[in-house]
């Protein structure tokens, strides 16, 4: 069946500062399991959203059966036939499984009333298509993920959906769970529907797709036939970019270990890790979301409970603590949403800036403003925030400089280690560069900085040392030396085997 | 129009009066006030009607002191009501029943003030209860023990030296009216100018980012909802001193009335802003509001109908305020 199902013709999409998808095409054949992989912000979800009529494509074309096809909601799209699948899934897990599968299509008798016998009559029937054998009635809650994902697909199946998207199917299943997966791939292939199979585990896309497809930083790199290529080949792909951005890295001398921690648990999140990270050093975490990175340092820092495991700062062990703990020893966070978790927007910069160290500099519990204004004035000074006055709310400043104000408030808890969580991450290039120059003359003064990120360049540059995490467990270290993404990337994708 | 400049939250008291959003409300007062003395004149403008709304909107007034400080953390307190009760009929048992002095009997009951609203700081930290949910039980809770306690009956024969707290005055001011102007002062300067009056507007802008921030979020939690019952335990202490009578059916609905005057003096339902004398204003325009009722001879059922939708009208206009904001 070589007949073509779909096309995507120089699709593009930008959103506020950042272009996510820069002329991409993308063609499947009916009947067909089409891999779609790239790192974290090549653009896949964006990608597939827009043929699932989550977004709007801002230019480009798309046809569907020969035919141009304009996709203005979700609601377009699954009555072309066309439906996905989310990592999340997106059941209701108090209703049944019959509930489910025709949600929003519901069978009915006349206007008002259910048809239940036909609901459930169907229901049966693409229940068994999928293998799902447990009575239609079932809550979805009282289903393991990989039933839930059997419910997804009969739900698509339901719609007549022609071309199906699975957006990292694989990433809950166990081994035996994801065969059964490739089995109902394989009979859905053999009827005539089309796969889009996202994932990062090559192993998984060489077993069971036709094709593959390449996206990096929102371009299209390229598609390949599986059979013709190899593992080698796709990381390359994947990756190649030239490194022409230059890093500020100074030459520091890297002390003693500052920060210890050894075997931390924390459920099945954060898998017996261990590492240490010395003064003057920049530790680089890679890996990809959800590798449970931002968990360690949540833990580190006090903010979520851990299971087992120690935590030692400069020679003194951390037990049960609270932020508050780990600010007292030396620790200093700057976490991934700003906005959220780093700063109070309805409050000025002066007053974000002095909050962690109020207790330290104020006497007597009292608030010297001049004191507050003092210590404000020096990080805005020494950090460049353009803002125009210490009273300034930050709600109002610009992304850059109101992630330099989360900087800026630790800087004034004059911390041993400060960790960074995707501290460029939504960042103009300038502010960037501004901030990976601030992190090099920290170290210079003996801090150690722990820096999360998701982009390898930057972790290449920046960093000492890298660890690479995966599934909750630190899967290996490397040295600045030694580093080079197809190393780190291939550290990610082998753990995931 | 932002509400909450830090400017307002800590300059000079007379140029955060002008600078600040309470400008605006205190605007209201005075109109409402000019009003009143229009159609009616002396009745309402007379030395004695004024003290009387004076020293009637003060016991409102303590209570939206304290219930500014639980709102401003995000939370809300609905037990007030039964504190005040509760802590006015303990006062005076200590008292009248159990012979012990005026400053002992007066200290227990504010004891118990600052006992429940830890209690009620406590579910709401500890078993994180949502602080709604907490109060609606320990309302019922801490009215139950008042009427326990009494069996039901008010407790009479108090002594003078009790009664002056509600009935007295101080260079020639009502006590109540110095007891609040003093509380104002006090709890206005604690949350502007003091480390742990920055951590209470932080903890109700943003909890988490604050706990990442250091702040001890819930012991400072705590240390408010209890500090909102000794407020309470203040107010109905006074009111039992100033009816000479400890009722154990004392302050209900009273609650309302302070969320109103906080609401109205300019905080947010969902924290983060707010102040002592946006309160105290709000509390005095729901004050005149009543008095002009009474002078305007609007009969008594009519005043409950006026003083739900103002309060309604206040929370509703208090969301407009944001959807504003987050344009």
């Amino acid at each position: 069946m070589t007949e073509e199902l779909l096309s995507m013709q120089d699709i593009n999409k930008s959103f506020p500062g950042v272009k996510a998808l820069d002329h991409v095409s993308l063609s499947l054949l009916r009947g067909e399991v089409h891999g779609l992989i790239g790192e974290n912000g090549a653009g896949k979800s964006t990608l597939m959203k827009i043929l699932s009529g989550v977004y709007q494509k801002d230019s480009g074309q798309i046809v569907w059966h020969g035919k141009p096809l304009e996709i203005h909601n979700t609601k377009e799209a699954t009555a072309a036939g066309i439906s996905i699948i989310y990592q999340e899934l997106n059941l209701m897990p108090n209703l049944s499984i019959q509930e489910n599968v025709f949600l929003g299509r519901e069978r009915s008798k006349g206007k008002f009333l259910v048809d239940f016998k036909k609901t459930q009559e169907e229901a049966l029937k693409y229940m068994d298509m999928v293998g799902l054998k447990v009575p239609p009635s079932t809550l979805v809650k009282d289903l393991s993920i990989a039933q839930r994902q059997m419910v997804e697909v009969a739900k698509a199946l339901s719609t007549n959906a022609q071309l199906i998207v699975m957006d990292e199917p694989t990433s809950s299943l166990t081994d035996r769970e994801t065969e059964i997966l490739m089995n109902v791939i394989r009979s859905l292939r053999a009827s005539g529907v089309t796969i889009v199979f996202i994932s990062h585990r090559l192993n998984e896309l060489f077993e069971i797709s036709d094709r593959i497809t390449v996206l990096r930083d929102g371009s299209c790199i390229g598609t390949v036939v599986t059979k013709e290529c190899t593992e080698d080949q796709l990381i390359q792909m994947m990756v190649g970019r030239e490194l022409n951005d230059i890093y500020p890295k100074s030459k520091v001398e890297i002390g003693g270990p500052v920060l210890k921690v050894e075997h931390l648990n924390s459920g099945s999140v954060i898998r017996d890790v261990s590492f240490e990270v010395r003064s003057g050093e920049i530790l680089g975490f890679a890996g990809l979301v959800g590798a449970g990175r931002s968990e360690v340092m949540r833990a580190v820092f006090g903010i979520d409970p851990y299971d087992s495991g120690e935590i030692v700062v400069d020679g003194k062990k951390l037990g049960r603590h609270e932020p508050i703990d780990a600010i007292r020893a030396g620790i200093g966070f700057v976490p991934e949403d700003r906005k959220l978790m780093g700063l109070i927007l309805d409050m000025t910069v002066r007053e974000n800036t002095t909050l962690p160290c109020l207790r330290e500099e104020m006497h007597g519990g009292v608030i010297s403003r001049t004191r507050e204004k003092e210590i404000t004035e020096t990080y805005v000074r020494q950090l460049s925030i353009k803002t125009p006055g210490i009273e300034q709310h930050v709600v109002n400043l610009s992304g850059g400089n109101q992630q330099k104000v989360v900087i800026a408030k630790w800087l004034a808890t004059h911390p041993k280690v400060l960790i960074l969580d995707e501290p460029t991450r939504g960042i103009d290039v300038g502010a960037k560069k501004e901030i990976h120059a601030l992190m090099s003359e920290l170290t210079k003064s003996g801090v150690a900085i722990i820096m999360i990120s998701s982009e390898l360049p930057e972790v290449l540059g920046m960093s000492d040392r890298i660890v690479v995490m995966h599934g909750g467990r630190n899967c290996g270290e490397l040295t600045r030396a030694e580093a080079t993404q197809e190393k780190i990337m291939s550290i990610i994708l082998n753990a995931g085997n | 129009m932002n509400q909450n400049t830090a400017k307002n939250r800590e300059g000079g008291f007379f140029r955060s009066i002008v600078k600040s959003s309470s400008f605006g409300i205190i605007v209201i007062l005075f109109a409402m006030c000019l009003i009143m003395t229009i159609a009616v004149g002396d009745k309402f403008l007379s030395q004695s009607n004024l003290l009387s709304v004076f020293r009637q909107f003060s016991f409102y007034g303590i209570l939206a002191i304290g219930m500014c400080m639980v709102i401003i953390t995000g939370g809300i307190d609905i037990s007030v009501g039964s504190i005040f009760a509760l802590s006015g009929v303990i006062a005076c048992m200590a008292i009248a029943k159990w012979g012990l002095s005026t400053p002992i009997g007066v200290l227990l009951g504010i004891l118990a003030g600052a006992l429940f609203g830890y209690f009620n700081g406590a579910c709401v930290t500890v078993l994180k209860l949502p602080p709604m949910i907490t109060t609606l039980g320990s309302m019922s809770i801490a009215r139950g023990i008042a009427y326990t306690i009494t069996g039901g009956y008010p407790i009479g024969s108090l002594p003078d030296s009790f009664k002056f707290i509600g009935l007295g005055y101080i260079l020639n001011i009502p006590t109540p009216i110095v007891l609040m102007v003093i509380l104002a002062i006090v709890v206005s300067l604690f949350l502007r100018k003091t480390i742990i009056g920055r951590w209470i507007y932080a903890i109700g802008g943003n909890e988490e980012g604050s706990r990442i921030s250091g702040v001890r979020v819930d012991k400072i939690k705590r240390m408010v909802y209890s500090l909102n019952g000794v407020m309470a335990a203040v107010s109905g202490i006074a009111t039992a001193a100033r009816l000479g009578v400890g009722q154990s059916t004392a302050g209900q609905g009273y609650e309302m009335d302070a969320i109103a005057a906080v609401v109205i003096g300019g905080a947010s339902l969902s924290g983060g802003s707010g102040g002592i004398l946006g309160a105290v204003v709000g509390a005095a325009i729901m004050g005149v509001l009543r008095n002009a009722l009474v002078l305007l001879s609007v009969s008594a059922y009519w005043q409950q109908t006026v003083i739900g939708s103002v309060i309604i009208l206040a929370v509703a206009l208090d969301n407009l305020r944001h959807l504003k904001k987050k344009r």
